[in-house]
């Protein structure tokens, strides 16, 4: 047995689509010394994609994957292993129906190409469809199938022919070895390899590997059925691996497939049957490989069906017979996400799992860049596996949700959709109270959020005849016109709104200055007190958050940040602390609960409750300080995202429900109510053109062209400086802008309302693109009910990011008219901020 | 013709066997379950003599409630009914099993024409049940049969030898045991593994005497060698080959 290097800089475990891929780009990316090892044979070690049905369908709801799904079929046809087959979904019920029309505006908002067809025309393109039961389709031209497995072998000797890479198959990895917190070496069954760094592409193996590093993939491998049925007469005409489309039935969560004679027939509506990473078999204990267990047929048989009666003539066929039949084992999340980049818990160990034929090539470039230039041209948050809190890579969370999102994955999902499992994961003390008073719960990164409350259903009869209503069922899915009431009161009177979900770090120490200040663009060198709500960019310049830093003593800062970018933010923070220990990052998130309030009343409210100066005097806005209320020490933080006066309040977990009840029993007289996130998060943040990272920020569009700059730059060093210099250089390529919907009525003359990420359209109806190549579309959508309007934020290039400017949205296929209103940070309401100064 | 095929549900393994922690089972944690390919042959062979000259073929098993699942294969592929003699799960001794059969045969009132079996199962490999049967019934048998053909009232059977066939004539009813390459078997149509959902499986108690064998362990033969290792592809095999060659002073 050949033995294994002694060093490598990178050791990349498993050698399917994705191993080979990240192989081959970090060679690209000028890496030496890499080891590609797996414990299966070469080219097919017995993983997914040695079974995958290896098709790339174009669309996503999700821009990034679309565009890693583009890069890859980019890479695929360089590689020449890309057969342009075209695909076709196919919509049974009229909820499908509906459903491909938000697909195609989706597609319009990514770019991708794709045409509405009746059933009549889906059976010019593919005549075997009984269009019977089908009421129409949507067709991707762009869609084709790869040789995964020629792929990756094609990238691997690329990097082998190069000098750079070296590959042992038939090697198993028996432990990793971790020192300081950074990886060490690995020990594998030819030998031990110190290495700098460690790539898991093992796919459904890849937690277990992981375990042996003392760090978590949160993935299981999950069973896909799949049969071939074959050989059928019709496609021996079509000579060749595949002549027609390949099939989305979207209402039976089926595709099907041409493939040579046969026809492969996948599902993803069979019960969810997850298997532990633990429990996959070897490769000598498998009949076909690991990852192609043996079928059970009775999972399968209503799918049968369902796929007879689209097909009646190709399936029907008696001639053709089940020629191969598996539970193949694929990688599912708890998101349903990839898993991807350097895990929080072991520096120098990266991830690249739970990626899919149809994302590895392009993953496999991400994770190249990432690892070299700690920036790629994308925006990976959504992949980032960093994203998960500890709760989210337990066994517990990643079980239950699988089980239920593995039927997702051609489902619909509305883009507000909750998920049922694993909830009440993490509670802010005041979740008792919100209970009793009727909260509809919303999740955010495990917490528990109040998104609007039952018991303000009563303030519809005050406000009713300001408030916009949303007959259309889908666009009423998973909200209430109780948010707007509860807005509206705010705005009369005050409201109190949960925030313990925020992710809370205290950084401290003597080097807490300096370390502050490179993170920080804007200047962190301010009295204590202070409050500065700054972008933090990557090394390149790109948005990596935005938050809100206070000065809270010469050497202390609190960060305060998104709950649903805690994870990666944290990480990030952990990474740029200087080695030398003048630093201590302390994650306060479950130590504090936040409550905000806000409104006309909060000061009176305040008063009430507590002796502090709380004037504009005793606490200016932007500033913080610690306060009593009653026998609470709170720290009263000045600042709003719903353009009201008031206080963001943190106490320690176990006095908020205290807190929560005195200001509850101390608003009474001043009519408060409590607040749901639909207004914090949308209606009121919308009405004062606030970003939501994610939403308008993200590493797409830099600080310049979201608008969060300051005319000037500080003098001090700060991460991605240069980047933001030159980016002040340039002449923009879009502004974010807020837009007003100015006629909601759809062709049944029912009025319909966005959700958000629907295509910005010329008054013609043509996409814009700015000189970039970026599409605009809607960024946030939200009712403004202080304005009785339906706000849109989207980037638009400079000759149309203009007041005034007339454009479309398209929403389910149909063109509504819109206007640009301000451009820039400006808010519609209360532009000059008079209420927030109180 | 009324035909009966009987067929044992084995683990479907893969290069290597594990066994279960007493010892006395194969562990089917991760395995399918199939039946052997003799039976195989044999299942394709009746559906092909019922469809040529008419009649039913019966497919029967003895062993566990879940051996439905591999009636239902064979229902797939041309059989009409199923009989699971079912047993409380552990595994009856080839007397055993031929006696339940037997039991079965002689309660029909429409006497089978023709019952074949695999000439041995997957797992155990007895080698003998088609014999208990055909003994117990009084009925010409052959064994081992590569090649056979069915006439008005008797049956042509060949076993292959070295050097060709043994080509045996018996009267009907008789009991045939088949071999691999009899013929090739059908995958089953979507429509007939569908159907044959709806075909019916009558299920019965196995009622059997006392066992004369005992299956007192299981062992894994020692392992041949890891096998094959591939030693690269294309140009960069070459040094590789050439360290190998020399190694077995080939060159």
């Amino acid at each position: 047995m050949t033995s294994a290097p002694s060093h490598a800089r990178v050791v990349i475990i498993g050698a399917g689509i994705v191993g080979n891929s990240v192989s081959y780009h970090l060679h690209r990316q000028g890496w030496r010394d890499l080891v590609l090892l797996d414990k299966g044979p070469f080219p097919n070690p017995g993983g997914s994609t040695g079974h995958a049905s290896n098709f790339c369908y174009p669309i996503d709801y999700s821009r990034l994957m679309v565009q890693i799904t583009r890069d890859s079929v980019r890479q695929y046809k360089e590689l020449g292993v890309f057969r342009e087959s075209g695909g076709l979904e196919l919509a049974r019920s009229e909820e499908n129906a509906r459903e491909l029309l938000r697909r195609a505006s989706a597609a319009k908002s990514w770019d991708v190409e794709a045409d509405l067809l009746t059933p009549v025309q889906v059976k010019q393109m593919m005549p075997f469809v009984n269009t019977d039961i089908i009421r129409g389709g949507l067709s991707f031209p762009r869609t084709g199938v790869v040789d995964s497995l020629r792929a990756g072998t094609i990238m691997r000797e690329r990097a082998q022919e190069a000098g750079a890479l070296s590959i042992f198959p038939n090697t198993e990895v028996l432990g990793v070895t971790i020192r300081n917190g950074r990886i060490h070496s690995v020990r594998t069954s030819r030998g031990e390899i110190r290495t700098e760094y460690l790539v898991i592409a093992c796919g459904v193996w890849s937690p277990r590997i992981a375990r042996m590093a003392g760090a978590s993939i949160p993935l299981t491998p999950v069973v896909h059925q799949m049969i071939s049925v074959g050989p059928i007469e019709e496609f021996a005409k079509t000579g060749g691996e595949i002549g027609y489309p390949i099939l989305r039935d979207m209402t039976a969560l089926m595709y099907e497939r041409q493939n040579g004679s046969d026809m492969e027939v996948g599902s993803y509506a069979h019960r969810p049957i997850l298997m532990a990473p633990d429990d996959i078999p070897s490769i000598e204990e498998s009949k076909l490989s690991p990852t192609e267990l043996p079928f059970t047929k009775e999972d399968f048989e209503p799918q049968m069906a369902h796929a007879l009666e689209l097909l009646p003539e190709l399936l029907g066929d008696e001639r053709a017979g089940i020629q191969y039949a598996i539970n193949g084992l694929l990688s599912l999340t708890p998101d349903g996400a990839p898993l991807v980049g350097e895990t929080p818990e072991v520096k120098g160990l990266w991830s690249a799992a739970a990626v899919w034929v149809k994302e590895g090539p392009g993953v496999g470039r991400i994770v190249g860049e990432w690892m070299t230039q700690g920036d790629t041209e994308y925006d990976t948050s959504e992949i980032d596996i960093a994203r998960f809190y500890p709760y989210g890579r337990t066994k517990s969370h990643v079980i239950s949700r699988t089980s239920e999102g593995y039927n997702r994955t051609y489902g619909i999902v509305h883009p507000r959709e909750q998920w049922s499992s694993s909830r009440n994961i993490r509670l802010s003390p005041f979740h008792g109270r919100e209970v009793e008073a009727g909260a509809v719960f919303f999740e955010t990164a495990g917490w528990e959020r109040p998104q609007w409350y039952r018991s303000n259903e009563k303030l519809l009869s005050e406000y009713g005849s300001r408030i916009q209503m949303r007959p259309n069922e889908w666009d009423s899915r998973w909200w209430s016109p109780i948010i707007s009431a509860e807005h509206l009161a705010m705005r009369d009177r005050v409201g109190m709104v949960d925030l313990s979900a925020f992710a809370i770090f205290d950084i401290t120490g003597p080097g807490a200055l300096d370390c502050t200040q490179r993170l920080a663009v804007f200047q962190m060198d301010v009295p204590v007190g202070k409050a500065v709500y700054t972008p933090l960019l990557t090394h390149a310049g790109k948005m990596k958050s935005d938050v809100t830093i206070t000065r809270t003593a010469e050497d202390s800062f609190r960060i305060v940040t998104g709950g649903a970018q805690g994870g990666i933010d944290g990480k990030w923070f952990r990474d740029c602390l200087p080695a030398d220990g003048s630093v201590q990052l302390h994650d306060m998130t479950a130590s504090l609960c936040t409550l905000g309030l806000w409104g006309p009343s909060a000061r009176a409210v305040m008063q009430a409750i507590s002796a502090d100066d709380m004037s504009d005097t005793g606490l200016p806005f932007s500033h913080a300080k610690q306060i009593w209320i009653g026998p609470v020490p709170v720290w009263a933080l000045r600042i709003s995202y719903v353009g009201e006066m008031g206080w963001e309040l943190y106490a320690s977990m176990e006095q908020g429900r205290l807190l929560w009840d005195m200001v509850w029993k101390a608003g009474q007289e001043h009519g408060i109510v409590p607040v749901g996130i639909g207004v914090y998060g949308t209606s009121a943040r919308i009405e004062k053109s606030y970003r939501l990272y994610g939403n308008e920020l993200d590493m797409e569009y830099n600080a310049y062209e979201s608008g969060l700059t300051r005319r000037s730059v500080k003098k001090q060093d700060f991460i991605g400086k240069q980047a933001y210099l030159k980016q002040a250089s340039e002449e923009l390529a879009a502004s974010l802008c807020t837009l007003t919907v100015d006629d909601h009525t759809s062709h049944t003359g029912e009025p319909r309302f966005m959700l958000g990420r629907e295509p910005v359209l010329t008054l013609d109806g043509k996409p814009i693109e700015d000189r970039l190549g970026r599409r605009s579309f809607v960024t946030s959508a939200g009712t403004a009910p202080s304005l009785g309007k339906h706000l849109l934020m989207t980037y638009l290039p400079p000759e149309l990011a203009v007041a005034g400017t007339k454009l479309k949205v398209e929403y389910f296929s149909e063109h509504y008219p819109v206007t640009v209103a301000v451009v820039g940070p400006a808010p519609l309401f209360d532009p000059s901020n008079e209420r927030m100064k109180g | 013709m009324n035909i009966l095929v009987c067929v044992k549900r084995v683990p479907d393994t893969g290069a290597r066997v594990e066994i279960t922690a007493n010892g006395r089972a194969i562990e089917t944690r991760n395995l399918g379950f199939t039946i052997s390919p003799h039976e195989e042959c044999a299942v394709e062979e009746a559906a092909v003599i019922a469809e040529k000259l008419g009649g039913s073929c019966t497919v029967l098993t003895v062993g566990p409630k879940d051996a439905e699942d591999q009636l239902r294969d064979c229902l797939a592929k041309g059989m009409d009914r199923g009989v699971l003699i079912e047993t409380d799960g552990n595994e009856l001794d080839p007397g055993q099993t031929a006696s339940a059969i037997v039991g079965f045969v002689r309660a029909q009132r429409a006497p089978f024409d023709l019952i074949l079996f695999g000439s041995e199962s997957a797992d155990a490999a007895n080698y003998q049940i088609g014999i208990h049967v055909a003994y117990a019934l009084d009925l010409p048998c052959v064994t081992g049969v590569k090649r056979m053909s069915v006439q008005t009232g008797s049956v042509t059977a060949k076993q292959e030898t070295r050097t060709g066939f043994d080509v045996y004539q018996a009267q009907l009813p008789a009991v045939l045991t088949v071999k691999e390459g009899l013929n090739l078997p059908r995958h089953p149509s979507l429509k007939a593994t569908m159907g044959a959902r709806k075909k019916p499986v009558e299920r019965m108690r196995a009622e059997v005497g006392p066992a004369s064998l005992e299956m007192v362990r299981l062992s894994v033969p020692a392992e041949k060698g890891s096998g094959a290792e591939i030693l690269g592809e294309g140009k960069s095999a070459v040094p590789r080959i050439v360290d190998l060659l020399e190694e077995l002073r080939l060159i």
